[in-house]
């Protein structure tokens, strides 16, 4: 009864074209974006920032990187980690060697590079169909750890072979560093998540989006219609790579202070996968979605146990989150291919007949 | 029938045109050649290398022999991409439609290679970029009006029925407002309402746009009815070309279709 | 100019330096190669038969392995293990065809390989929920003796694995070859349409090679094993499969059994002369850069076939 389009329509293709055509959907986004900016940051303690929410937005930013490549485009890459990797060793050695530089930019620089090393596993492997990205990506997965961990100048000889976010400021205040609180972290993060959901959702409406789904779907029909394969499919590897790129400094600078190879390794890469796999593939809510899902289940999965008082081995709820986690990936695929965005929009057109059942 | 353009020039020659896939020859020095503003059709058995013909001027199929000569300028292979900015636009036997999109997004696909805005314009979506798929819109919302399927602008096309898929499909190429268009079994599983339909719009699209059309097509009907001229193919080779009346009393081409020994 | 030493002088001084340790390197890598080989077959056999990319191979190794150790380490003997750990391999892929493989059967190939992607991780947890995640070691009665030959160490081991491995690829060969199911099988794998007309029961096939590809898993879990421990990166050995498939060609039994070989020896060869002065561990990606590379000229392998695309 109240969440219904009857009455509303359209006098131009661009309110048409409009991201949130329906009121309804605005007034919800409107109230989210107040929840997230406003809300959130005076509300949640330390401890769940830290633990919780600064992850699942890093995460987030990440898998909707990942969707873009995997879900629109059809492209499958296992080397998340890997680009997350270069990111955050990019901004290290960035900021190290030239400190004056604002942090923020040198965020996009770091995505911008992990973008130009997408490029460049992209090329070999995009010009020819099935699984070869996958393999290229699982190259450059392990090539890359690799060469962090082996190579002293990607984080400055330090003998502990770890790189460590130096306290950095924006505008006075801390941003990144030990002195840096929780809140500021946080913040930083949402601005980076929401101004680049935005551009996401922006591309995928329009005639790059196109290309992609047009590849994914039917890719010899595209190329017949003029849709350039390999040009597309790199512009989507490109903007991936970015988007994790930035995704891992931002997991450096403002979540864990700290990280060592191990932190992008391929369960990483696994990680995300799942995160767009169930969250819904091909929709950028659905990354946001599956990120806030695999993020949260091991949490629960370690407190519950605790909750309920059962005694349970740390090892044994690994592996019981691998299980759910496996198990779930399957049920997504058979009974819902679209993930928990399709569950989403199932439940609004629930919404549209409410109180009436059909 | 309405009165047409007058056929003009060629616009397409296909000279001496051959393919084989391993030991199979699907085209054999195939030639013929195709005139602005007309409707020619691609008629014989099955297996006779008709959708091979059409893939070889579209470029997606690389002739070993012969050449294509297209709007004056001749080439030993065609290449897809070149097609599509040359003006060639096509539809497919099954159909190739993208499954995950709806029927709009799916004909504006068809004006993809017109949209040059590049992804940074698009990333702000705002401004330029916007402005350019407005315009395109237009022109898309004009294809749909033209083949009244504006109820089922945002339905998903792979819940359509066949032959409205189809009818998207034709809109996907007509989106792209081609000189030429190849049509390979446009009525195919249709009933007999949906190919007066089909029917009805080929001959506006060549009415009202002046589109050259090459179509392949099993009813004989249809063919007889629509086409200006008709090439005959049987196992890959050509067995005659004409006027459909000619063709119609051909003996090669009746002793082609009952299957007579040769 | 430090630098090209270390990568192209060094290594190839010290290789002409003592060719006695070369042949022993290349034999090794050989060796390792046939455990590859072993993997990559059940790759090539699920993927001929079903198009189905079956991330989980390494998983089903593990598994299997998994199941055979804890059988033993409950006393049972050495053959009823065997046999039994075989059958449990066979209702695993019974319980894969009805579950996973029969309602997704129409997917495009991507989401069949993100499906095998789960089942990799939920065999992952149930086996090392149901036998523990411990190293444990593996004793099928495979004598394990170092012994020389003209001055080249070798072991025992390693020859027996290369004979079963050659077993392996014969028996499966006759099957495929010779068989009224391998005929099915290989029907199946060019046209599943085409099979189904023919009254080829689809299911049951399928059925059929993915048990098979769990016994030839058993068998790599096995050699694995025995060798260095039964134990939870097993499963990553898998992902090495896919750059051999590469260089040998997806569809390809000869391809796996080259492309193992040559991923084998050289890995083990820029592992032991190139690797020292970087710390160590190019093992860890060589293979998959070389398939790379392989990409670039030659992407369907040495041995795959060139797909003719029809519209």
């Amino acid at each position: 009864m109240f969440y219904r389009e009857a009455g509303q329509f359209k006098t131009s293709y661009a309110s048409d074209q409009s991201m949130f055509p329906i009121i309804q959907d605005r007034v919800f986004i409107a109230l989210v974006l107040i929840v997230a900016y406003a809300v959130v940051p005076m509300w949640a303690n330390e401890y769940w920032l830290q633990a919780v929410i600064i992850p699942f937005m890093i995460f987030a930013l990440a898998a909707v990187g990942l969707n873009l490549l995997t879900g629109y485009a059809g492209q499958l890459s296992l080397g998340t980690g890997a680009f997350m990797a270069v990111g955050a060793y990019a901004t290290y050695k960035i900021t190290t060697h030239y400190p004056d530089i604002n942090i923020l930019i040198v965020f996009l620089m770091s995505g911008l590079i992990a973008a130009a090393v997408g490029i460049m596993f992209g090329i070999p492997s995009l010009r020819i169909k099935g699984f070869y990205l996958a393999v290229a990506t699982l190259a450059a997965q392990f090539f890359i750890l690799w060469l962090f961990n082996k190579v002293g100048w990607f984080f400055n000889n330090n003998p502990s072979g770890t790189i460590i976010a130096p306290p950095r400021t924006f505008f006075g205040v801390m941003v990144a560093g030990p002195e840096a609180t929780a809140q500021v972290r946080y913040f930083v993060a949402l601005v980076f998540l929401t101004v680049f959901t935005v551009i996401a959702k922006n591309l995928v409406r329009g005639r790059v989006g196109r290309a992609w789904m047009a590849i994914r779907d039917r890719d010899i029909a595209a190329e017949i219609i003029g849709i350039q394969p390999l040009q597309t499919k790199l512009l989507a590897f490109a903007i991936s790579s970015f988007y994790c790129g930035v995704a891992g400094a931002m997991s450096v600078f403002l979540w864990l202070g700290s990280a060592e190879t191990e932190a992008f390794d391929i369960n990483i890469s696994f990680q995300v996968l799942f995160m767009i796999i169930i969250g819904g593939l091909g929709s950028i809510l659905g990354s946001i979605l599956g990120a806030a899902f695999i993020t949260l289940v091991p949490i629960f999965l370690t407190n519950a146990p605790a909750l309920l008082n059962i005694p349970f081995p740390t090892d044994l709820s690994k592996h019981i989150e691998e299980i759910i986690f496996g198990g779930l990936i399957i049920l997504f695929l058979i009974a819902e291919p679209n993930g928990l965005a399709r569950l989403w929009q199932i439940s609004k057109e629930k919404l549209r007949r409410w109180p009436f059942p059909y | 029938m309405s009165p047409r353009n007058k056929i003009g020039d060629v616009l397409l020659a296909v000279d001496g045109v051959s393919i084989s896939f391993g030991g199979v020859k699907a085209l054999d020095k195939v030639s013929f050649d195709v005139r602005t503003h007309e409707i020619l059709a691609i008629i014989g058995p099955n297996g006779a290398g008709k959708s091979s013909m059409l893939n070889c001027i579209n470029g997606f199929y690389h002739p070993q022999e012969g050449s294509i000569t297209f709007k004056g300028q001749r080439r030993k292979q065609m290449q897809t991409h070149v097609a599509a900015l040359q003006g060639i636009a096509r539809t497919f036997q099954n159909i190739a439609l993208f499954k995950g999109m709806s029927t709009l997004d799916n004909i504006m696909t068809g004006r993809n290679l017109k949209m040059k805005k590049n992804f940074l314009w698009q990333a702000l979506y705002y401004g330029p970029a916007l402005k350019e798929e407005l315009e395109h819109r237009t022109v898309v919302e004009n294809v749909i009006d033209f083949l009244e399927i504006e109820s089922i602008r945002k339905t998903p096309v792979g819940r359509l029925p066949y032959g409205l898929q189809k009818r998207v499909e034709l809109g996907r190429a007509l989106a792209a407002e081609p000189d030429l268009l190849l049509l390979d079994e446009p009525m195919a599983g249709m009933n007999y309402e949906e190919k007066e339909d089909m029917v009805r719009f080929i001959l506006d699209v060549n009415d009202e746009f002046g589109t050259t059309i090459v179509l392949i097509e099993h009813d004989m009907s249809v063919v007889m009815d629509i086409s200006d001229r008709v090439v005959v193919l049987d196992y890959g080779r050509k067995i005659a070309e004409g006027t459909p009346d000619e063709v119609r009393v051909n003996q090669d081409v009746v002793d082609a279709y009952l299957g007579v020994g040769h | 100019m430090d630098l090209l030493n270390i990568l192209f002088v060094a290594p190839f001084v010290d290789m002409i330096g003592n060719p006695r340790f070369l042949v022993e390197v290349i034999v090794g890598g050989l060796l390792t190669g046939v455990m590859y080989s072993l993997v990559a077959l059940g790759f090539v056999l699920i993927f001929k038969a079903s198009g189905v990319f079956n991330f989980a191979q390494g998983a089903m190794v593990l598994f299997a392995a998994l199941t055979l150790v804890g059988l033993l380490e409950h006393g049972v003997h050495v053959v009823f293990a065997l046999a039994a750990t075989a059958i449990v391999m066979v209702l695993l892929a019974i319980a894969i065809e009805r579950l996973m493989l029969s309602p997704l059967v129409n997917q495009p190939g991507i989401i069949l390989f993100m499906a095998t992607i789960g089942l990799d991780f939920v065999l992952r947890g149930v086996g090392q929920i149901a036998w523990g995640s411990n190293v444990k070691p593996l004793d099928v009665g495979i004598p394990d003796k170092p012994f020389e030959v003209h001055g080249i160490l070798l072991n025992s081991f390693d020859l027996y694995a290369a004979a079963i491995a050659a077993v392996l690829v014969t028996v499966l060969a006759i099957f495929f070859q010779k068989t009224a199911v391998g005929r099915a099988l290989r029907a199946v794998a060019d046209d599943h349409q085409a099979a189904l007309s023919v009254g080829i029961p689809l299911r049951t096939i399928w059925a059929i090679v993915w048990s098979v590809a769990g016994i030839v898993g058993l068998v790599a879990g096995i050699m694995w094993g025995a060798k260095s421990g039964v134990q939870f990166s097993l499963s990553l050995i898998a992902l090495k499969a896919l750059p051999v498939l590469i260089l040998g060609g997806f569809t390809s039994v000869p391809g796996a059994i080259i492309g193992g070989l040559i991923i084998g020896v050289g890995e083990k060869i820029a592992e032991i002369y190139w690797a020292p002065p970087f710390g160590g561990a190019i093992e860890n990606w060589f293979a998959y850069m070389l398939a790379l590379v392989f990409l670039l000229f030659r992407p369907q392998g040495l041995f795959g076939e060139r797909i003719i695309e029809r519209v």
